[in-house]
Formats: structure tokens, sequence, C-alpha cells
């Protein structure tokens, strides 16, 4: 099961067309992700996690859009490989909403504010599986209380302004399950949410996962959902993956100065048990993406730099087994820590 | 509901009652009144004149007119016409079919014209159609409505004699619905012109506006097609402000159907109240402004209650 991969990205890169020229926000990303596991897609805002999962979906802003590269092969349900980037419009509807899912971070301007919210979650039913409108209805009641809304048959004549935010993320998640996906993106569904909804809704995401064995990507900027929900993590830095490992041995051995840097900036309660300063923040800020440093894009806010860094991008190599950090001193700063 | 209404009829009694006073003021206001055309004819001297003002009350002070004719109009008289002694009243219901008809037609046209170009200017903005729409509906705002009706009459009723150059129907003709939509085309289109050019634009915003919606990225990511995205998630979040404009867009229709009546000599209230200003007919005058103001009232209201049932946001209260 763990070894099926769904998800195959190679070289995913995305370029907008802005006033000030071309715009690369995601740059040759590779990734796969497993049957059933969770991938989370760690990153500052700006840092290309969303337009990258907007890109697998093909759900990117196609106006100021000029360039879709690389390839996304998606295993479907029937053992089929298809190659998502160019994908026909028709066929990637098709695999929209129904074999892959998406929800998102506002959970309140995310449903249609005029529609019934039964109706919001039969409409994929019925265009996906052309079933009747009546059987629809009684798939997405089943599903409102597969998501903890109680009362479900009722609700489903219920408007999104019925609702709060919390129980609004149930009904995009009961949406997002309707025709029971292969792979879930989330994109930082939890991040809007009050800290006990959130944990709520990262507690339900884990046991529809379990139940149904859908894959997840889950974007986040949170760290300590990180630690609670993946299997793996990826960090992304100004478009490109810096480091992707398993999420033990990468929140606690994290190798790129980057994600040591993001660690940091959480803040703990015992950082003397941990040999950290109280809070440390990561100095400067994320560079222009029209005016990228030539080497490292990390390089002008790292304290470990050295003059090599600022000449070349250095690739992402392999450290140890899954481990993959970009960082072309990654092991002799491993090496002086030990 | 019920509370929503009683307080929307106080509101516009009162309304009402300050458009009356302000129009009664200012047209008595102005200089001259019913009589003075007859100034100078021979064998009418002054003195004549004055006894006929006296008879007509139009000799006494402006308050006590304005009472006099407001608690008439309570009771139910809203006075006759000074020019034929006709009915006020009788005389507005034979001029508002032709107004209604001719409204109706140019709202239907606006509607249903200003939302597609709207929509597809949204859909497509900044492509060729979009511009052209845009310069389009620049210049149907600037061309004044007289202008562009005697254009529309010389081209297509002058030159190419394809429409007639005004009136309801064909005099002494036979009174056919073909023979009535033959001769709407003409002013319908004229005054619809500028209602076209109103509603592509606000249309065009509010359809922009929805379109960046999270909820349009959401019905995307369901896999629907993209014509279920923009007609039934988006189109109908982007006619929520349309409601309102359709209330507040009757006055100006009205003022509109004015020009645009007198262009086409179509027999309506507009060329009844140009006539009547130019006769100084205060009564009628008076009766077609209030009829007016209580259209007007009813428009925003009725757009209120449609309002709140197409958004389930909204609760009259």
């Amino acid at each position: 099961m763990k070894s099926e991969n769904v998800l195959e990205v190679e070289n995913l890169s995305v370029t907008f067309a802005t006033e000030r020229g071309p715009l690369q926000a995601v740059r040759d990303v590779s990734f796969t992700l497993h049957a059933g596991e969770t991938l989370a897609l760690v990153g500052e805002s700006g840092s290309g996690k969303s337009v990258t999962s907007l890109a697998i979906m093909r759900l990117t802003p196609p106006a100021p859009l000029v360039a879709l590269g690389g390839s996304v092969l998606f295993t479907g349900a029937d053992g089929g490989k298809r190659d998502l980037v160019t994908l026909d419009p028709d066929a990637m509807r098709a695999v929209r909403g129904n074999e892959i899912s998406m929800i998102f971070q506002e959970p309140m301007t995310s449903l249609n504010p005029v529609h019934r919210i039964g109706d919001q979650i039969a409409e994929a039913i019925t265009f996906h599986e052309h079933i009747s409108a009546r059987a629809a209805l009684d798939r997405a009641a089943g599903l409102l209380d597969k998501v903890g809304i109680p009362d479900a048959r009722r609700r489903l004549s219920a408007y999104p302004h019925h609702l709060s935010g919390g129980m609004r993320q149930r009904v995009m998640i009961a949406m997002a399950l309707a025709c029971n996906p292969r792979v879930l993106i989330a994109d930082e569904p939890t991040t809007a949410l009050d800290v006990t909804v959130q944990a709520q809704i990262l507690e339900l995401m884990k046991e529809l996962q379990q139940a149904t064995g859908m894959a997840v990507i889950f974007v986040t900027h949170n760290l300590g959902v990180v630690a609670e929900i993946a299997d793996r993590v990826m960090v992304m830095y100004s478009g490109a993956i810096v480091e992707k490992g398993g999420v033990v041995p990468l929140m606690t051995r994290p190798l790129m100065p980057y994600t040591q840097g993001l660690l940091h900036s959480v803040p703990r309660l015992d950082p003397e048990a941990l040999g950290l300063s109280p809070l440390e923040a990561i100095p400067g800020s994320v560079p222009d993406p029209f005016r990228l440093p030539p080497g490292c894009t990390f390089a002008p806010r790292c304290r470990h730099r050295e003059p090599a860094c600022e000449a070349a991008l250095p690739t992402l190599e392999a450290a140890n087994g899954n481990h993959d950090v970009r960082c072309r001193r990654w092991r002799r700063l491993a090496e002086a820590r030990a | 509901m019920a509370n929503f209404l009683l307080g929307r009829l106080l509101q516009s009694l009162v309304l009402l009652l300050i458009v009356s006073i302000i129009g009664f003021a200012v047209l008595h206001l102005a200089p001259g009144g019913p009589l003075s055309q007859f100034a100078l004819v021979p064998g009418l001297s002054k003195e004549d004149l004055a006894r006929i003002a006296h008879e007509m009350g139009l000799d006494r002070p402006l308050p006590v007119q304005y009472w006099e004719w407001l608690t008439r109009l309570v009771g139910g008289d809203w006075g006759r016409s000074y020019r034929d002694n006709q009915p006020v009243l009788a005389v507005i219901a034979g001029r508002l079919p032709a107004t209604l008809e001719l409204m109706g037609a140019a709202i239907l046209i606006s509607v249903f014209v200003g939302i597609w170009i709207g929509v597809m200017g949204a859909i497509r903005s900044y492509s060729l159609f979009d511009m052209l729409a845009t310069v389009g509906a620049m210049v149907a705002l600037s061309i004044p409505t007289f202008w562009f009706g005697l254009i529309v009459i010389y081209a297509f009723s002058v030159n190419l004699g394809w429409l007639p150059p005004g009136n309801r129907m064909t005099v002494g003709g036979d009174g056919s619905f073909l023979d009535y939509l033959h001769h709407l085309i003409a002013p319908a289109l004229v005054l619809a012109l500028v209602e076209v050019a109103i509603w592509s634009r606000y249309m065009r915003a509010s359809m922009l506006d929805v379109i960046n919606q999270d909820f349009i990225r959401t019905a995307r990511a369901k896999g629907l097609p993209e014509r279920t995205v923009l007609w039934h998630h988006a189109l109908r979040n982007a006619l929520l402000p349309m409601i309102a404009l359709a209330g507040v867009e009757i006055p100006t229709l009205l003022g509109g159907a004015l020009v645009t009546e007198t262009v086409f000599t179509w027999p309506g209230m507009g060329r009844l109240l140009l006539d009547s200003l130019g006769y100084r007919d205060y009564p009628v005058i008076m009766g077609i402004l209030m009829f007016s103001a209580l259209l007007a009232l009813l428009g925003n209201l009725l757009a209120d209650i449609f309002a709140a049932t197409a958004d389930p946001r909204i609760r009259l209260t």
C-alpha cells in the first residue's frame, strides 16, 4: 500500500506574467505522494506552496499564467497514469473534485452564499457520477453526518451564513470527500479557525484519512500542525523545495538552516531544555521574486553563509535515506552541531 | 415583514409630502402662470384676467393654495386640468398605458442586453469585445437622447423607411399587435440605449468582483464545467446588486421617457408633462409629479422585497 505512488510530480514550474515581467512562482518542484500518506508542504507566505497545490489541480488563475512546466503524473483508481499538466480541460474536470479534491483556507468565503449547502455538496456528485439529485442529496446528508455536523438531514437546506467557520470547513471537507477522492489537497484548512476548532478539524481529517485511505497534501505554515498530522514534510522557500524528509528526522534534526530557523521561531515553553534561546526570528524577509539572488535564495538571511553560497544555487541532494536538502554546507553544519 | 411594510409606508408618505411641497413651490416660483399666455390676446383686459385668476384662486397666498390642493388630494380629488377641464386622474390614466408600454420594453431590452454585455465583458475582460463594449457604453452615455432619437428617425424612417417616425400606432390602421410593435421598436431602443450602457457597466463590475471570489474557485475545484460555474454560481451572486439598481433606475427611465416621447410624438405621460408645463397646467403637472414619485417609491420597495427573496442573507426588518 505504502509503496504505490498516487502522484509523481516532476520539475513542476509555474510562471505568471506580471506588469514587471515574468514571475516564476514555483521552480522545479519534484516529489512523490504515496497512497494513504500525509505530506506537509511548509513555507512562509510567498514561498510557492499554495501555487504548487493549485497547479496540481490546474486551478492557478488562467489570465496572468504564462507557463506551467514539468509533469504531474496521477495514478487513478483504475491504475492508469495521466499527466495532469497536459490533460485536456474536460478530462481535467473529471479528475477535479472526483479523484483529487481540494479544501481552502477561508471557509467563510469558500462556500457560495446564495445556494443551500446540500445542493453545493450534491452538485459535484451528480456531475461526476450521473446519479439522481435525490440520491446525491442522500449521500450529502451521509457526508455531513460523517464530518460531524449534527442533524445532518435538516442542515442540507441551510445556507452558509447559518454556519460557523468551523462548521463551514466541515462542509468543505464533506464536499471534497463527496466522490471518494484518492488525493485531498488541503490549503491551510485550519489557519482561519480558532485553535480549539483547529484541533477538531485536524482530528476529523486524520480520522477520515484512516477510514478512506486517501493521500493528503497539507499546505501550512504552522509547524505545530505539521508535527500533528504529517508523515513526510517538504519545506519550500522562494518557489523551490529546500528540504524534504520524514516528519521525525526533519523536525528533530533539520539540515537546512532555513528549516532550523523556522523551527526556532516557534515559541516554546522549555527552550533551555532544547538548548535554544527563547525565541529566534529569522532576520530579513523573503527575497523579491523579481530579483532573486543568483546563488542560494536563502543565503542573504543565513548566518552560516559563505561566499560560495552566493555564487550558485545548490542542488537538492540526498542527505541520508529519504532526507533531501538544498544546502552546500549541510554536512559541515551537521558535524559542527554533533 | 409586516413591520417592514408598515415602516416603509410611513416613510413613503413623508417623502411624498416633501416632494409635493418642493414641487408645488418650484412650480409657482417660475415666472408667468396659466393665464400669462392670454396677456396679449385682444379683447381680454388686465381686469378680465385678474378676475379669472381670482375665480381660479390663483391670487391667494401660495401656502393656502397648497393646503387646498393637498386636502382635496387626500380626499381623492386630484383636481381638473386647466386646459380641458378633464379630471387629472382621467388625463393621466389615458396616457399611462403608452408610457408603461414604452418603459416596459426599454427595461426588458436594457436588462437582458445590458446583463449579457456585462457578463461577457467580465468573462473576457480586456478582450476586443470588452473594449468595444466599454467604449460603446461611454459613447451611449454621452449621446443626448433627443439627438439620438432624431438620428434614428432620420436614418430608419426618413432614409430607409423601415420604421415609422412616431406615434404609437398607424392612425386609422387595424390596431394589430404587430402594428404596435412596429411603432415601439425605435422609441424603445432609443430609451434603452443609456440604460443598456449603465446596466452593462454595473454588471461587468459586479461579475468581475464575483468571479474572483473564493467560492468560484471552490466551484471549479469541484470539477464543474465552466458554464455551470459562471451561470449558476457566479451570475446569481453578481445579479444581487443589480436588483437595487433596477429600483433606482426607474425614475431615470421616466425622465428619459419624457424626452423620447416628445421626439417620437409618443402619446404618453412624458409628453403630457411637457405639454402641461407649456400651459402651466398646475393640477396635471402636480398629478404627474406625485404619480412619478409614487412609481419611484414603489420601484424601490419592490427591489427591496425582491432582493430579500433572492439573497438568503437579507432579512427585511
